[in-house]
């Protein structure tokens, strides 16, 4: 399990990463979130894994380490605020610069340029 | 306690006179007088002990940690010191009220008085050198400001920015000098310290110790070579100058000098340092002075002469050098702000400080010419002037002086002729200004000014004609403030006017006699200045920073080219060089725990999100195809949460996942629907490249790390969450309870993003496609009734089962994260269903009000605790019967809760509903 689950962090990080290298807001916003992700596997499994043990007092046999869980679970709520953040960001200089470049250049010079 | 009220009092009422300006001028004179009357009533009460010899301490904890504490102590040093501030202060107050014209504001002025007087009795009561170094950044923050005070004239701010930047520079190199210091003497009190004497000046990095202090001593005592800044600080109003840069601030280095004098000199290398500065600084600014027109640039001059005569004397160090020096700075402070003010008076009535252009003023202004030529008198050291009296005493001094071997004749020299220069100055000022023929057409025509404004003057003149006289009134004093800074108790000595014929008087009649011969060849020597190249220290710093900021700024718009695509690249391959580089001692990839058994739905589950993020990325250039993809993987990922015994992560992810796709999809609305395929394939190639190796990377990371045991402090939580916390569910107790700072700060940046992006929203126009991409008009029916219809009934459904699984959450997986995602996915849905215009007829809410409740709520509840005598947010729980539940738990976690939940709840509505209201003509503003 442990090789699987590494593969799918290995496959989010990357992914992810890509999309952020995009030039255009939205891809950036989905990579974001696949990144968001990944982060959150990342850290979750830094408390190992194993199954059927919440950590829930009296609830089963064993516990799972509960103190990555509260981490990611407020990461996983402020990860949305930032997307929030990020996507009204997007929507402003669409509305400001009149194009969705992260560089919020339009122009095909610009864009060469940029590309230089 | 007298003590930090001493040093508090000016700051805390700072405001006062800034925003009572509209009560008139007196008012604003009146209620700034009041802080330093009542700090000089409190020094004048230590007054009887510190002449006794006993001194005060006062320790109030702030980083004990770090050796920093607010630790206050009063001697005969900071005593004078303090008084001089405190008084100088109040002469200076009276005068700017006085001097400032109508149209500057009086109420700013004497606010960043009120605060650069605290910083200023900050450094002279500290007790620490760390906190001594907090107030002395805080004098050169006041003094920036007020050398600025004119901040539309191109001068002033030049001159503050000098000031700011060297005194700031000299701060940075004390900070380093006082922290070297501290840790050799094992202690940043100063007390200790004067105790580590000898092993301080035996440590190894006594040198680089002594020459940071004296950086920091010099730059801000205006000491050659860091003298230029002083002349220019100048553009700051007059009353200004002659507080700051004369009186106080600028003897805050001589203070640092005589302060730690019993702990850092006593060395060869502080002789030759100090003195040798001094000496240079003395002469060559004497020298400066005698060439400057512009009155107040005489006087600057003057002054930075004076801080180098007293610097000499303290690096001299012998009992009499100490003595004078502290002599010294009592009789400048008197003289040089009396002509300071002088000078103010001169430029305020006649509109010109040009020595070119003024004479024959006694005629006009006789009263404010006979306390200038008293004061001139002091400073050119005439006898029965309290300036003769410490000059001698200074003249004595230099005559032996071992260490400076078969050089030691050049002092007295260099000293008779600094003298000389400075007999030149101050009759140039008094003889040219006020007689000197008939006075010159001026811009204003002269007069004198108010009676009450002399008033400081009178009584500073009368301070340096009696102890000029009567020298023996000081002695008490002097010599006690001696032994504070000597560091023992030496042989009491006795001020006087006549010593005989011996070589001091000798030397001081050749500067007396001298300087006035110089006078009369004034033509001649101002002639041979005006031949030479002119040389402006202003400008040659303004064009050093011009040079180095343009050189920068080329080197930046190399580095940083704008692509937000490059310096993501960059920052991905530094990620991977540094994954590198940890992973590459580790032998073995996988560690010693054995791997768990595939459990056949995470397997499935972790398959399904390895397809659905590849195929986010094959087809993101259809944007909705992938983010409906997206759904897909995030859906995934909270199923492997379920698996991994995280029920709580796995609602919360699901509800989150939810609401960040409605999210996008509203986003998408606005945005062009396709993204355009504009990078080369080389680009896509090398990017895949680079996000690739960063993904096995970080996969390479996380496999090493899951195959290796683990050392948790889990186990702690899990055995007092019930016992401590009063809940079974330990991640809610640990969110609510144990770490439940943490997660007052989270909600803290929710509120922050929510309202970031309210404002973000604020008069957002975007143009509202009137198709979809293929181009087909939308429905005209907006609001499907069978989707609004089930809403509506799963509405007050979904808004009981958030409760249920609110209360349920500290002992069940829940709590107020996720009641709130729920409630809000439930309210949103209504939205969605019924659209906006339905919401705002039914419902109003102000969801910015409602983030500041969740907030407040947490906040209180934490706040609660400390009533109980408990740290932040501790909380406590019981048991209460309720009719048909039963028994009930009840904890104070609970209102915490609350506030998370209804910070969450009104972030995110307020996001959704902010960006939905965007879709309609119904806009966020109105």
């Amino acid at each position: 399990m442990e090789i699987l689950i590494a593969i799918v962090i290995a496959v989010l990080t990357g992914t992810g990463l890509y999309l952020i290298l995009r030039s255009r807001t939205f891809p950036v916003v989905m990579g974001l979130t696949l990144l968001t992700y990944a982060v959150n596997l990342f850290l979750f499994t830094m408390g190992r894994i194993q199954y059927n043990s919440p950590p829930v007092v009296n609830a089963s046999d064993t516990y799972t380490d509960p103190l990555p869980q509260a981490l990611v679970l407020t990461a996983i709520v402020i990860g949305f605020a930032m997307t929030a953040f990020v996507v009204v960001l997007a929507l402003r200089a669409r509305a400001d610069l009149g194009n969705d470049h992260v560089d919020g250049k339009d122009s095909v010079d610009d864009v060469k340029e940029a590309n230089r | 306690m007298a003590l930090l009220v001493i040093v508090f009092l000016p700051i805390l009422l700072a405001w006062v006179p800034r925003l009572t300006e509209r009560f008139g001028r007196n008012f604003n004179l009146i209620v700034t007088l009041i802080p330093p009357l009542i700090a000089v009533g409190l020094a004048f009460s230590f007054l009887p002990s510190v002449l006794q010899g006993q001194t005060q301490e006062v320790i109030l904890p702030w980083l004990p940690s770090m050796g920093l504490n607010l630790e206050f102590r009063i001697d005969a040093l900071s005593l004078m010191f303090a008084l001089l501030i405190l008084c100088i202060g109040l002469f200076v107050v009276w005068y700017a009220r006085f001097y400032l014209s109508e149209k500057d504001s009086l109420g700013k002025l004497y606010t960043l008085l009120l605060m650069f007087m605290t910083a200023m009795l900050g450094i002279v009561l500290s007790n620490n050198v760390l906190l001594l170094f907090v107030f002395w950044e805080l004098t050169s923050i006041t003094s920036f400001l007020l050398i600025g005070y004119w901040q539309d004239n191109s001068d002033a701010r030049k001159g503050a920015r000098m000031a700011l930047a060297v005194t700031g520079g000299g701060g940075l190199a004390l900070l380093a000098g006082v922290i070297l210091l501290g840790e050799i003497a094992g202690s940043y009190t100063l007390t200790d310290i004067f105790a580590m004497h000898e092993v301080i000046i035996a440590h190894e990095l006594y040198p680089v110790m002594l020459v940071l202090i004296l950086l920091g001593a010099f730059t801000k005592s205006a000491q050659f070579p860091f003298h230029f800044w002083l002349p220019h600080a100048m553009a700051a109003p007059t009353p200004v100058s002659a507080y700051l840069h004369s009186a106080t601030m600028v003897k805050a280095g001589i203070f640092l000098l005589a302060r730690l004098h019993p702990a850092i000199a006593g060395t060869d290398l502080w002789v030759l340092i100090v003195t040798s500065t001094g000496l240079i600084t003395m002469v060559f600014a004497a020298a400066m002075a005698m060439f400057k027109h512009d009155l107040k640039g005489l006087l600057a001059y003057s002054t930075v002469s004076h801080l180098g005569l007293i610097t000499l004397l303290f690096g001299i160090s012998t009992e009499v050098a100490v003595l004078a020096g502290i002599f010294h700075i009592l009789n400048h402070a008197a003289f040089k702000a009396t002509l300071f003010m002088s000078a103010g008076i001169v430029d305020h009535e006649t509109g010109t400080r040009d020595l070119r252009v003024l004479q024959g003023m006694y005629k006009f202004m006789p009263i404010t010419g006979i306390l200038s030529i008293l004061a001139g008198a002091a400073m050119a050291g005439v006898p029965l002037f309290n300036g003769f009296l410490s000059k001698e005493m200074m003249l004595k001094s230099v005559l032996h002086v071992p260490q400076f071997g078969s050089f030691g004749w050049l002092l007295p020299v260099i000293a008779t002729f600094a003298a000389l220069f400075s007999v030149y100055y101050s009759t140039r000022f008094v003889l040219n200004v006020f007689f000197t023929g008939e006075a010159k057409k001026t811009p204003k025509p002269p007069h004198e000014p108010p009676k009450l404004m002399l008033l400081p003057m009178f009584i500073m003149v009368a301070i340096c004609v009696v102890v000029g006289i009567a020298p023996h009134l000081a002695d008490a004093f002097v010599n006690t403030v001696g032994s504070a800074v000597l560091g023992y108790a030496q042989e009491p000595y006795h001020i006087a006017i006549w010593h005989g014929f011996n070589a001091p008087l000798l030397m001081s009649v050749i500067a007396l006699v001298g300087g006035l011969l110089l006078y009369t060849q004034k033509g001649k020597l101002l002639a041979w200045y005006k031949k030479r190249k002119p040389f402006n220290e202003l400008h040659i710093f303004e064009g050093t920073v011009t040079r180095i900021m343009s050189e920068f700024t080329q080197l930046v718009t190399r580095v940083e080219n704008g692509s937000l695509q490059r310096y993501f690249a960059i920052a991905i391959v530094m990620l991977v060089a540094m994954i590198v580089y940890a992973l590459l001692p580790i032998s073995s990839l996988s560690g010693s725990v054995a791997i768990t058994e595939l459990d056949i739905v995470a397997a499935v589950a972790s398959v399904v999100l390895i397809i659905a993020a590849f195929g986010t990325v094959l087809i993101h250039h259809n944007r909705f195809g992938g983010l409906l993809i997206l759904s897909v993987a995030g859906l995934m990922v909270s199923i492997l949460f379920a698996r991994f015994s995280a029920p709580d992560l796995a609602m919360t992810q699901l509800s989150v996942e939810v609401v960040t796709i409605i999210l996008l999809m509203l986003a998408l609305y606005f945005l062009p629907q396709q993204t355009p395929n504009e990078s080369s394939q080389k680009r896509v190639w090398r990017d895949a490249s680079i996000s690739g190796l960063a993904g096995i990377g970080i996969g390479v990371l996380a496999y090493g790390i899951l195959t290796r045991p683990i050392d948790s402090i889990s186990n702690f939580y899990l055995e007092n969450a019930k016992p401590e916390g009063g809940g079974y569910n330990v991640v809610n107790v640990i969110l609510v309870d144990f770490r439940g700072f943490d997660t007052f700060g989270e909600i803290i940046v929710l509120a922050i993003a929510g309202l970031g992006i309210a404002t973000l929203l604020r008069n957002l126009y975007l143009p509202l496609p009137l198709t979809d991409k293929e181009g087909r008009p939308w429905d005209p029916v907006r609001h499907p009734p069978l989707l609004s219809m089930m809403a509506r009934m799963i509405l007050p459904l979904a808004l009981m089962v958030s409760v249920f699984i609110f209360l349920r959450g500290h002992n069940a997986p829940g709590g107020g994260f996720i009641a709130g995602l729920i409630t809000s996915i439930a309210l949103i849905l209504q939205y969605v269903a019924s659209g906006v215009g339905f919401i705002r007829e039914r419902i109003q809410f102000n969801y910015p009000n409602w983030i500041a409740a969740g907030v407040l709520i947490a906040a209180i509840t934490g706040v609660g605790s400390w009533f109980l005598g408990y740290p932040f947010l501790t909380s406590t729980y019981t048991y209460i019967e309720w009719p048909i539940v039963g028994k009930f738990e009840i904890s104070s976690a609970l209102p915490f809760d609350l506030g998370v939940y209804l910070t969450v709840v009104a972030t995110t509505l307020l996001i959704l509903a902010y960006i939905g209201k965007l879709t309609t003509t119904a806009r966020v503003d109105d």
